[in-house]
């Protein structure tokens, strides 16, 4: 009697596992597969690392290193040029702030002419778009050595910098925004006799402003990141007494340096918080 | 009787309408006024004036116009071959940059993976763990990554592996962050399922969370790989590899035609990995909507 409910049970599990393979774990094939594809992907991983030169013997004299560097972070001290690294992180800030401001007054602009619904011919949009996407794909610390050559040093090719790169990116963004636009409202300017201007200037604008300023929020906040660390090159701003510090090994004051780039990063996104919030309840007030 | 009601009415509604107006008008007037003064302060902080921008443009374009090759349609070639003369030797730097930046991602998203659920309100009971995991997180991707590639050329020596170790940093702690935020909006009956069948916290990550995370962070990583390509390219400006140091030296010692031949091969590259990964991320998203 149990033998036969044994086998039954058996058979049934046999069922079971046959309609259900899944459920059982997988099979020796696909074991042999999934170890092969790991062991793979490993011996890639290891022999990409070797070929840049990562190995243990490296990696543990740096960390001997990396210890005192750690050590000597703490505790953070300013050096005594409080009020230098200040006017140097305020200049940061205003570097950000401008060429964002450039930037985005640039777009507002050029943003028209990589539309759809603005500039149907193809060619002439087509390299638009591509030109936006040339300065966007450099990055503005290129930009701001390649200033530094061109205007001297100094914030000056900071914010030009910021602003090249930025207008890449805000025209393709705010391109983007008109291209989804409501079109009924267009068409109502246009039904009603508008000219190409006044659609844009009634039709489009009013749909896409609050779009425009919070993307040109969002990108001040990365902005202020990136502003910190372009006086690496000489364009102003806070990185360079952080990268003097660096190469002079003063690593308390580089601590020191360090905390107040979080803090303004922190405190420009709060604010930047503060206004798109502003914006967007705004918007809506308006709608009603 | 009526009207003079009416007539009420549409009184206190334009005396409200024209306070509201003045109010309006008055808010517009202080914030402009606030926004022209930092516009000042910043250009009076960043010796920015009108006069000095006008300089720098002829400047710039004339520097550009030095940046570009001179091709002519007899020789169109020879010309192209002469542009590109270091054409092998900055392939393989790229390959470098690449390189760098595809392990950056992958450690960086293991980092990730390893920190982000601790780093997640709804899966871990103390307070603390969160707090700590994700203040680390936090700082870690504060800090550019030239800062720590700065720091790690002092401790590690010129060459990319301080540029891999400041890229997986910035990457571990942006990742963490977002990874996270996808964990907490996870649907919770899967995992409750799970626990009463008796399953550990590992189990319950495994089976409960990571199957339904998994398309989101996928299209994160691959994010942050384009991201990541961005950085790698300039991390050789400070020592830390890949093709940065090459552009570096063509920029400071004016090899003008170098730099354009660089600079477009990274945008190509940055372009073309950037369709890719597009492409990658809208197929991974759409099967996610298909579900």
């Amino acid at each position: 009697m149990s033998l036969r409910k044994e086998a039954a049970r058996a058979e049934h599990m046999a069922g079971l596992k046959a309609a259900y393979p899944r459920a059982f774990g997988l099979s020796l094939s696909q074991k042999i597969r999934l170890t092969a594809i790991w062991a793979a992907f490993f011996t890639v991983l290891f022999f990409s690392l070797d070929y840049l030169g990562v190995g243990f013997t490296r990696i543990w004299n740096g960390l001997d290193r990396m210890g005192i560097i750690a050590g000597g972070l703490f505790p953070p001290r300013s050096g005594g040029a409080f009020p230098e690294l200040m006017g140097a992180l305020m200049e940061s800030v205003a570097m950000a702030f401008l060429g964002t401001l450039m930037a985005s007054l640039v777009a507002m602009v050029l943003c028209f002419s990589g539309a759809r619904n603005i500039l149907p011919a193809r060619i002439l949009r087509f390299s638009f778009r591509r030109s936006f996407d040339f300065l966007r794909g450099v990055d503005s610390l290129v930009w701001a050595l390649v200033y530094v050559r061109a205007v001297g040093l100094g914030p000056l090719a900071g914010v030009l910098a910021i602003a090249t790169s930025d207008v890449g990116t805000l025209s393709k963004l705010y391109a983007e925004a008109i291209e989804s636009a409501d079109k009924k409202q267009i068409d109502a300017i246009r039904a009603g006799g508008g000219n190409r201007l006044e659609v844009i200037r009634f039709g489009i604008i009013p749909q896409i402003l609050p779009v425009m300023l919070t993307n040109a929020l969002y990108m001040f906040e990365s902005n202020t990141r990136s502003a910190t660390i372009l006086g690496i090159v000489g364009a102003g701003g806070i990185g360079f007494q952080l990268s003097d510090r660096i190469r002079a090994h003063r690593w308390d004051e580089v601590s020191f340096i360090i905390i107040m780039i979080v803090g303004a990063v922190f405190v420009i996104d709060m604010i930047s918080r503060f206004l798109r919030a502003k914006l967007i309840h705004a918007g809506k007030r308006q709608v009603l | 009787m009526h009207s003079d009601r009416k007539n009420a009415a549409v009184i206190r509604f334009e005396e409200d309408f024209r306070k509201a107006r003045a109010i309006q008008r008055v808010q517009f007037v202080l914030s402009a006024m606030v926004f022209a003064t930092v516009v000042y302060v910043s250009a009076d902080i960043s010796q920015l004036s009108a006069e000095r921008l006008w300089k720098a443009f002829p400047r710039m374009g004339d520097y550009i116009h030095r940046t570009l090759p001179e091709l002519t349609l007899t020789h169109f070639f020879e010309d192209i071959a002469y542009w590109y003369y270091g054409f092998w030797r900055w392939l393989q730097l790229l390959f470098d940059t690449l390189l760098i930046a595809a392990l950056a991602t992958i450690f960086g998203a293991a980092g990730g993976m390893a920190l982000c659920f601790p780093a997640s309100r709804n899966l871990v009971k103390s307070y603390w763990i969160y707090f700590l995991c994700r203040r680390f997180a936090e700082i870690s991707r504060t800090v550019p990554e030239v800062v720590y590639a700065l720091i790690f050329v002092v401790a590690f020596g010129v060459g990319p592996m301080a540029g891999l170790f400041a890229i997986i940093i910035h990457s571990v702690g942006a990742l963490a962050k977002l990874y996270s935020e996808v964990n907490e909006n996870v649907d919770e009956r899967p995992l409750e399922a799970l626990k009463s069948s008796g399953a550990n916290w590992f189990q319950v990550i495994r089976f409960g969370v990571l199957p339904q995370v998994l398309p989101h962070m996928t299209t994160y990583t691959l994010w942050r790989l384009e991201l990541n390509i961005r950085a790698a390219a300039i991390i050789g400006f400070v020592g830390a590899g890949g093709i940065g140091q090459e552009l570096y030296h063509a920029i400071s010692f004016n090899y003008y035609e170098d730099i354009s031949a660089i600079v477009l091969m990274i945008v190509m590259t940055v372009t073309l990995i950037d369709l890719v990964c597009e492409r990658l991320r809208h197929r991974i998203i759409g099967e996610e909507n298909l579900r």
